[in-house]
Formats: C-alpha cells, structure tokens, sequence
C-alpha cells in the first residue's frame, strides 16, 4: 500500500515538473510581449526593440528557461515586467487572500453539500430528493457572475436603494448603509468578524455552487453503493435503515465522494478568479487576469504555477485518501 | 394449532409497472422440515423467499397476502418488528457470498453484527460464538478467520461464512437462496453436505431454493413446483422425483435424468482429423493456462473438453482460434499448420472455425438487427449480392427452429434461448468445419438447454460439422460427445472415448467429478458421503 | 408524444421549450430584433420602457436586440466548440482503446498533464495573443475540452472492446474501421449524447465567464457574456442592465441540464434505497 501511495505522490511531482515547463514554454512563445503591452500602442519599433532587450525577453528561449527554473529552485518567481515588483512579495498577501475565501467556502459547502446529498440519496424518489435535485440543477446551470450580481442587488447596496419610502430607517443607519459589500475587502490585520463580513457575498456565491456540484455527486455515488448486493443482504439481518447507511454504504461511497470534493476545491480555486473579478477582492485570480492583460510573463507564470500546485496537490490527495480507503488497497491478498 | 414455524398464504407480488411476480402462492413450513423450492429463472422462487423475510426488493411489492411467522402475522407488524424477525427467526443465504459481504468491513464484525445489534449478546462473548461457528463449519484456522476482509479468502470459505452469518442468531427458518450455483461441483458437495448437517443438528427449518432438482432432492423433504409465479406441482422428494403427474415437471425430471445417461456411440470410426493440437503450450506472462496439450477432433464428430473454472478449458480454445498465440506446439487444421496468431491466419482459416460463446446477451451486438448479425458472415466470406444474403439468413434462421420475419428485428428483446440459437445460426453461416461451443448451455434454463443441446445435435447429423464442447457439466458430456478429454490447471488428464472415461478404472481426478455430481436419488448424498468416508479411511 | 420512445417528464418539456425558443431566437434574430445590435439609441442605463423592453446598456444600445443577436453568438460558438471537441475527444479516446497499450499510454499522459491545470489557465494563458480571433477561440476551447471527452469515450470504448461481440467480429477477420463504425459507436451513443449535453453546458458557461474577464468573444460582436461584463459597472448603482444577458446564460444551460438529467433517467433503474421493507 505505501508503493502505492509513494508511487501517486512522486506521479504527482513529475506532472507538476512537467506542467511548469510545458507553461513557461507556451508563455514564452505564444506572443507575450511585455514591451508593447507596456508601452501602448505608440511605440516606435526601435523603441520596442530596446525594451524587449533590457526586460530580457529576446535571449532564446532554453536560456530564460534555466534561468526561470534555478530561480524557483531558490525560491524565486522573477519579478514583474510591468512595475519591477517582486512577484513573490506581491503573490503572498493576495494567496492568503484567495485561500481564506476559498477555505470560507469549503468550510460551509463540503459538510452541508455532503449531508444534504446523504438525506436526497436516503429519501429517493420522495420530494426531499425531488426538491434538492431541482435546486441543485438550477444552481449548477448559473454561471458564476450571475450570483454575484444578484447577491450584490439584493444585499450590498446602499440602504437608501432598498427603503426609500422608510426614511425613519435611513435616518437611523445612515443613507450609505449597506447590509454587505460589494467590494470585498481584506486585510490581514482585519479582525476575524469583519473578515467574515467582508468576504461573506463572495463566499456564499461560491459556496452556492459548489454546494450543489458536491451535493449530486454524492447522492448518485451513494444511490450506486445502495444497490449494491450487500445493502440488501444488511437490510435481510434486520439492521436499521440508518446503520445500514452510515455504517454499510457510506464506507464503500467514501471514495468517489471524497474525489468529488477534491475536484470540487480546486474548481473553488479556479471560480474563484471570476468571484474576485465581480467583487473587486484582490486574490490571485485577480492577479493572474491583470497580468494576462498586461502580458506581464512572470506574473501570469507564477500565477499559473500556483493554481496547477493546488490542483495537482488536490487530486493527488484524493487518490491517496481512495487508497486509504480501499481495504482491498490496504490489506492485498 | 398447526405446528407450522412459517406459513405463505395466498402471497401476491407484483412489479411497480404492474408485472405479477407471485401469484397466490401458499405454503406450510413445519419446525425442522425442508421444503424445496423449484424453478426455471422468473419462476419468482427467489421473490418467495424474499417475502418471507416480508422483503420485496426494489420496484417490487408484496400486494396481497399473509406472511406468518411463528404465529405473528409479519406484514402487520411495525417496521421494527419486521426487523427483529428478520434474523432472529428467519435468516437468509444468497446465492454469492461475495456480492453479500461488505468488502469494507472484516468478516468477524460482519458475522457478529446481528447478535449484537439484536441486543442478544455483547461483543465479546459473540466474538466466541463466531469462532465457534466457524470451527464447527470446518473453517481454516478459525481463531484468526475473522480477521480477515472478504477478498482475502476463498468463494468456498465465504460461502461457509455467510452460513455462519446467518446462524449467528439461531434462527427458526433459513432461507437458502441458490447457494452453492455459483459454486464448483467438487466444492458445491461439501457446501451441501454441511447444510444438510446443521439443519439436522439445529432443527432448523429451511427452505431451499434452486433450479437443480437432483441437488433440492438431496436435502429437502418436500418439494414445490414453480413457474411463472404460480405452483405446478408439489410432493414429497420421493414423490417428485419418481412420480411427477405434471407434465412441466416431468419434463424438467425426465430432461435432468437423460443427463445420467450416456447416449452416444462412441465406438463409431472417427473420420478424417479436422483439428489437430500437438503439445501446445500458451501463457498469459508467467502464468501457464494451457500445458502441453494434445487432442484432436475428426470430421462430424463432439469432442468434449472438461474441467472445473480454472482448468484452462477456456484458454484453450483461445488458443486454438489465435487469441492466445501458442508459445509452442502446433495447432492443424484440415492438415494445414495455423499460424499462432490471430491477424496471421488467412480469412479462410478463420471463417472454418466458429465460436458459439456462453452468454449470449454480450455475443449478439445489441444495435444490430437478426439479420445483419446473421448475414454478415455470409457476405464477409462468400461475398454474396444482398439478395442472395436475405434468402440465406430466411435459410438460416429456419434451419435454427426461428421465424424467418425475425431478420428484421433487434436481438434485445428475445429470450436467451432464441439468442443462443441466433449465434448458432451466425456461426452456421460461414459454413465452418468446427464450431467451439464455449460452455453454450451455462447460462441457459434447464429446459431451454436442452432444445439447444437437441439442435446442436440435429445440425452435427445434418451438416457433419464437428463440435469441440467445452463444458464443466458431464450430462452435457454424457448427452453429446464422442470423445472427452478431462483438463486440470492446464493439462490434459484423461482422454478418449466418452464410453471410455465414463467407465472404471477411473483417474482419480475424473472421479472426483463424476462423484461430486448430484444424481436423481433422494439418498445419492448420503451415499457419496459414506463412499468418500470410506475411501478416505482405505487411504 | 414521445421522443426516442420515451415519454418526457414535464421538467423535460420545459427543458425542451426552453432550449427550442433560444435557438429559434438564434436563427430569426434578424427579423425579430426591434433594433440593430450595435447602435446607439438612447441615453445609457435608460430604465426598462415599451420602447425598450429590458431598457439599454452602457452606450445607450437597446439591451433586448443585442440579447437577440446575442444569441447566436453565444449559442452558436457553443455548439461549434462542443461539436468539434467531441469529434477530437472521441476520435482519440477510441484510438487509446483500440490501438494497444503504447497508444493508450501516450495520449493518456498527455491529457493527464493537460487536465492537472484548471481550464481557465490554460484559456488565459493561450489566448493571450489571440486579439480576438473567433476561429482561435473555438479551436483552443475545443483542443481543451476535447481531454474531457477522451476520458469518457476511453472509458465507454474499453468496456465494449472486452465485449464478446467484438471479439466475435475480430474473429472473423473484420478490420478495424468496421469494428469501431459498425460494432462500437453505435452502442457508445446512449453514453456519449448525455455527455455532449453536459459539455454544451460547461462550454457555454465557460465561455461566457471568458467574456466576461474580457478574453473571449470582442466587441463589436454581442455576445452575453461580454455584455454581462459592459455593464457590469451599473449594478452597484442598482442597474440591473447587466443581470439581463446573465439571466439568458442560466436559463439556456437550466433548460440543457433539464433535458439531459432526463435522458440519464430513462435508464434508471429505482437503487435499493426504495427496497420494500
């Protein structure tokens, strides 16, 4: 079992080797012209010349490559080509910000998408399951924009937006108001409770959507493990419905449910960028998008390298955890 | 008062769509008596047996009728009610102990759930028990079995297990459901053996169902009828099997009796060889499944290859069509040497030997209609104008015993007989000199097998193309081959005329089949039992 | 009325209605568009009127004509992704079945590294240089999605090569074009038409998203997504312009899902959890 696993992490590590190389390739030689992006459009091409060569960008490309890997192996990201800053430096505060987001999210969604998925599989073809199916398919169809926007009308304008008939309410709270806000923002130095409050629109939209993808997959991984010989013969020794659950059939659905969730956070990760987008949250998507915009190479890169580090890293872990999980993994023949 | 531990009476069960799956069926079961229960497949056999756990499974209901267990009318009871009957009354066993465990927990935890969870015991104390159970069921190493997870032991052990399982609680009734089909015949008499004792030892009653009469007519007392929900027919063991007035169940005693019978000549001269292997050897990597293997097979005549799962019977006709390239030896055909591999031979050779397969559902393409399954041979080899190719599977598809306006439609909807006949005629449409018949029967019912085995036979006379017959089932040997060769992991043991092997002096290993197969007397078992006590105590 | 022989739920009829209407909207937008799709005709954020039913966007253009175009830029660019992935995907993914093992290695490695990064990387990543090229879009969309497709048509394929029948065709000599047209595809329909619904659905949302971050579809062309993200400004002032093209986007993918999560039920058979006890 641990060759197992051993073999799994080590696969893991070479696809990210592999991933990072295969990026700065494609970033180098898919038009990423930091120069002109930078100096507009009225740049002579003697002037773009100059600059391409003092930002480094007309050595050929194996060069640049051994220098981008030697730095990461020192711990580097290179620093940006559009205002010189470290990228390192500036990627940290914006990954904690990305992470607490995403960790707010997953922290709601993943127990309830799984509860609720239990109770819709328990109570098949009734109205629970009928209801949490309907929902659930809504949800999953609304592209992620569209629940932010309407988060934001419904909950984080100004006070007066809402009650303008009841000026004693304006009165009290003062007409700039607002229940939540639309502009997410956090700092490190914030007190928990107005991070939470900042940040709470923000995560109930992606906590919305993943809830519901997470919540499917589990009903129909435990529906499949219910009709599963074995079920039948818990149900024939006259166990209660309950044990037969928990202790029968979620067992052998752990795996494929716990593979959901891995897939369904680094989704978080990547649905993330257009959350940021929407509330102005300055995390790593937001990064990443800019830096595409700009052509800033370094930026775009290190940014990628953190998204593939966690995605990787996700379903790594879940294919360990399906290992764990196996007892025919565990104890071979 | 009737002493009766478990009484049907008028059971009703139907599909959600509205299917009837039991129709009015009544039964008595008193304390200590077994009743047998049998069927072809949708009998509803199994649905009865279901029910008397007041279980139906889903898109199944109980409509009509009473369940009564030790004078409590089950089906009124609550929900927790019916879950304490179940085990500790009534306890089922399925037909595969492995599709029955759950391969996420130990054996032991499993076996000791129901006591525990009945409230009639605490862990440890049912721990003792378990292991108890497991010695007097001739477990290996008892003590530390329970330790183990399902995949970890054998199908026989867990078979035997899940016996245990079901006894944990000391049930009044068990309901046997098929236990030992899945099960290899020299294994299968064991399992059988041991459930006659402990119903004798527990005085436990038990119903028993299955589809193979001699083998219900070696434990059961009684025996009833099924089919298509209804009851046929019932009597006693003795009854049944030497005096059946119903003609369906005549039919299915008389069919299982011609299986006892040899009735080929085997002494007929053999005519012009049509296969030939010579010490062929084949492997899959390092493993071995055909060990220089010798037989041949002449023109119009059924050579039987016999074995139980494991034997290398499969492989080897793998290894004669070039699925599993010979590593050495030879394969002839019609005295030409074939090429070891599949994509060497030409399409002449290819199209002179055909494979029937033995489930005929994963055989049949199922988006293909009857006709283009069966005309496709014939334009692929002979290349025939489609004309002529209709006209030829009208042909076909009588000479099988179908209706020639099946051409048209999809192979879905038929019945596993009338698939297996459409492969038949499939592989009659290359007009080949040798059919390999990979265990065509298996899957079939008892009497649908035997039109198909009858057909076969038929087509051997008119057509002289030879078989060679791969089966586990000597009946099917007895019935139909000339010669018969005996496989055990891979080797040939004992070969040459069926007559012949049929008859003392046995090899050991052929005798071991020939015993372990269940005869049509109520008394065969007991005397199989004293016959290997004594053997045993020779040795 | 019953399609493929089956009756449709009435979610399924709704799904249906939804997804027919769109692409009727689609193909008649010309004649049905009040107003053209990229002209000025009012003031900006003009609230929503007779005259301009869902009111107008951010340079005064009438937000109902620019959704009817819309439409088929959205819908159509959709359609012609998954079209075009599905044919790249399962080319492959039976390929990696049928071919033998080196085969199959090879294209699977290579889309394991390909799906180890999320999608919208990549897309940011390759369509940097793009300059909205519509054709770049569409082949780099589908190129990715195509690595979805593979797994499953992998999967399907593999399952019915271990068929018997196949094996019976290869038996008797049939070469391989045969065995994947005539033996294989048709029994990997059922599976795949499901799957096309859903990566209708995923394409079609993700390439909104990319609109909206600004790297898809470019203006002059209307496409939802882009006009989600033109007016995107105005809701922080209770503006509900942009919310009218998102709307579009869900209910479209709403009504696909619909159909799909019907099909898929067809053949479901009730699981034990509704066993009588």
């Amino acid at each position: 079992m641990f060759r197992l696993i051993a073999t799994r992490v080590i696969l893991g590590l070479i696809t990210l080797l592999a991933v990072c190389i295969l990026l700065f390739l494609l970033i180098a030689n898919l038009g990423y012209d930091a120069a002109s992006a930078v100096l507009g459009q009225g740049a002579t091409p003697d002037a773009l010349v100059v600059y391409r060569h003092e930002l480094g960008l007309d050595r050929p490309t194996y060069v640049r490559l051994w220098e981008w890997l030697s730095n990461l192996a020192h711990g580097s990201l290179g620093t940006s080509l559009t205002n010189q800053r470290d990228v390192l430096t500036t990627l940290t505060p914006r990954l904690s910000r990305s992470l607490f987001l995403a960790g707010f999210a997953a922290f709601i969604a993943v127990p309830l998408a799984v509860g609720l998925g239990i109770l819709a599989a328990i109570n098949e073809g009734k109205w629970p399951d009928r209801l949490a199916n309907i929902v659930s398919l809504a949800t999953i169809s609304l592209p992620e924009f569209f629940v932010g926007y309407v988060l934001i009308l419904l909950l984080a304008l100004n006070l007066s937006a809402y009650v303008v008939q009841y000026q004693w309410v304006i009165d009290a709270f003062g007409e700039n108001f607002k229940l939540f806000t639309s502009d997410a923002i956090y700092s490190s130095d914030m007190p928990l409770l107005d991070k939470l409050h900042n940040v709470a629109l923000p995560a109930f939209a992606l906590t919305m959507l993943v809830t519901a993808h997470i919540l499917r997959t589990t009903r129909s991984a435990l529906l499949s493990v219910m009709s599963q010989p074995y079920i039948e013969m818990a149900f024939l020794k006259g166990l209660s419905r309950a044990r037969v659950i928990l202790v029968h059939a979620l067992p052998n659905a752990a795996a494929p449910i716990i593979s959901v969730i891995a897939l369904n956070l680094a989704y978080l990760i990547v649905g993330v960028v257009v959350i940021e987008t929407v509330f102005n949250y300055h995390g790593v998507g937001e990064f990443m998008v800019d830096g595409v915009g700009k052509a800033d190479a370094p930026v775009v890169l290190g940014c990628a390298l953190v998204f593939a580090t966690a995605f990787i890293s996700l379903n790594t872990l879940a294919d360990v955890l399906a290992i764990l999980v196996n007892p025919r993994l565990r104890h071979p023949r | 008062m009737s002493d009766g531990i478990l009484r049907l009476e008028n059971l009703r069960v139907e599909s959600i769509s509205g299917l009837v799956l039991v129709d009015n069926i009544s039964l008595e079961l008193q304390r200590g008596e077994v009743l047998g229960l049998i069927g072809e497949s949708g009998a509803g056999k199994s649905t009865i047996g279901l029910a008397s756990m007041v279980y139906a499974r889903a898109g199944c209901k109980i409509t009509g009728g009473k369940v009564i267990i030790e004078d409590f009318s089950a089906r009124d009871l609550s929900a927790t009610g019916r879950r304490d009957l179940r085990g500790q009354k009534i306890a089922y066993i399925a037909q595969s102990a492995a599709a029955s465990f759950n391969p996420a927990h130990r054996i032991i935890d499993q076996v000791t759930e129901m006591p525990i969870q009945h409230g009639l015991m605490a862990r440890a104390p049912a721990r003792t028990w378990a292991v108890d159970l497991f010695r007097q069921l001739d477990l290996p190493d008892p003590g530390r079995f329970g330790q183990k997870y399902p995949h970890q032991v054998s199908g026989g052990q867990l078979q035997r297990a899940m016996v245990a399982m079901a006894i944990s609680c000391r049930p009044d009734i068990l309901v046997f459901d098929e236990p030992t089909t899945a099960l290899d015949v020299t294994t299968q008499i064991e399992v059988l053996a041991l459930i006659k004792r402990l119903i004798r030892e527990h005085n436990t009653a038990a119903l028993y169902i299955s589809h193979d009469l001699a083998v219900v007519a070696q434990v059961a007392d009684r025996i009833m009828v099924l089919r298509g929900g209804k009851l046929i027919e019932q009597g006693t063991s003795a009854q049944i099997l030497l005096r059946p007035s119903d003609p369906y169940t005549t039919a299915l005693v008389s069919e299982r009796k011609a299986a006892d019978r040899l009735s080929v000549d085997s002494s007929a001269p053999r005519g012009k060889e049509v296969l030939g292997v010579k010490n062929a050897t084949g492997a899959y990597g390092k493993f071995v499944a055909v060990n220089d293997v010798t037989l041949s097979v002449s023109r119009g005549e059924t050579v039987a290859v016999v074995g139980e799962s494991g034997s290398g019977k499969s492989s080897l006709a793998r290894l004669i069509v070039g699925l599993l390239p010979a590593k050495s030896g030879s394969v002839t055909f019609a005295g030409e040497t074939l090429p070891p591999a599949l994509k060497e031979r030409s399409r002449d050779n290819l199209r002179r030997i055909q494979l029937i397969y033995q489930q005929p559902d994963v055989a049949l393409n199922p988006r293909q209609t009857i006709g283009e399954i069966v005309g496709r041979p014939v334009k692929f080899y002979f290349n025939r104008p489609p004309k002529e190719v209709k006209r030829r599977v009208a042909e076909l598809l009588t000479q099988v015993g179908l209706p020639e306006d099946y051409a048209g439609r999809l192979s879905t909807a038929l019945s596993g007989g009338q698939k297996q006949r459409i492969a038949i005629a499939r592989a009659l449409a290359a007009e080949p000199d040798l059919i390999i018949c990979d265990e065509p029967t298996s899957a079939l019912d008892q009497l649908v097998a035997d039109d198909v085995l009858k057909l076969l036979k038929r087509l051997q006379d008119e057509l002289g193309v030879a078989y060679l017959f791969i089966t586990h089932d000597l009946g099917i040997v007895r019935r139909l081959a000339h010669r018969t060769a005996v496989m055990l992991r891979g080797k040939i043991v004992d070969e040459g005329p069926t007559a012949k092997i049929f008859a003392p002096p046995f090899h050991p290993y052929t005798q071991n089949l020939l015993m372990s197969v269940p005869e049509m007397r109520v008394d065969w078992l007991t005397n199989i039992l004293d016959a290997r006590a004594k053997l045993v105590d020779k040795a | 009325m019953r399609l493929f022989g089956h009756r449709p739920t009435v979610l399924a009829w709704i799904g249906i209605l939804i997804v027919s209407a769109f692409i009727a909207v689609a193909i008649l937008a010309p004649w049905i568009a009040p107003y053209s799709e990229s002209e000025s005709v009012s003031e900006t954020w003009a609230d929503m009127s007779t005259q301009y039913p869902l009111g107008t966007d951010n340079i005064g253009r009438d937000i109902l004509s620019r959704l009817i175009f819309g439409a088929r830029m959205t819908i159509g660019i959709a359609l012609a992704t998954t079209l075009l992935s599905f044919t790249i995907g399962t080319t492959l993914g039976f390929a990696a079945a049928a071919f033998g093992r080196a085969v199959d290695q090879i294209l699977s490695r290579i889309v394991d590294v390909v799906l180890s990064v999320p999608v919208l990387v990549w897309a940011l990543i390759l369509l940097q240089g793009a300059n909205g090229s519509i054709v770049a879009l569409v082949l780099t969309l589908a190129g990715l999605d195509s690595t979805r497709v593979f797994r499953l048509a992998r999967a399907v394929a593999t399952n019915l090569v271990a068929m018997d029948f196949v094996e019976v065709a290869r038996l008797r000599g049939e070469g391989l074009g045969w065995i994947m047209f005539r033996e294989i595809l048709p029994n990997a329909l059922p599976p795949m038409i499901t799957e096309f619904g859903l990566r209708f659905c995923f394409n079609f949302l993700f390439l909104a998203s990319l609109s909206f971050l600004g790297f898809g579809i470019q203006p002059p062309f209307a496409d939802w997504g882009s006009m989600v993200r033109e007016s995107g400004g105005g809701i922080n002032q209770g503006v509900v312009a942009a919310l009218w093209p998102a709307l579009a986007i869900a209910l479209m993918t709403i009504g696909v899902n619909l159909i799909v999560d019907w099909v898929l039920s067809i053949n479901a058979r009730p699981s034990g959890a509704s066993a009588e006890l």
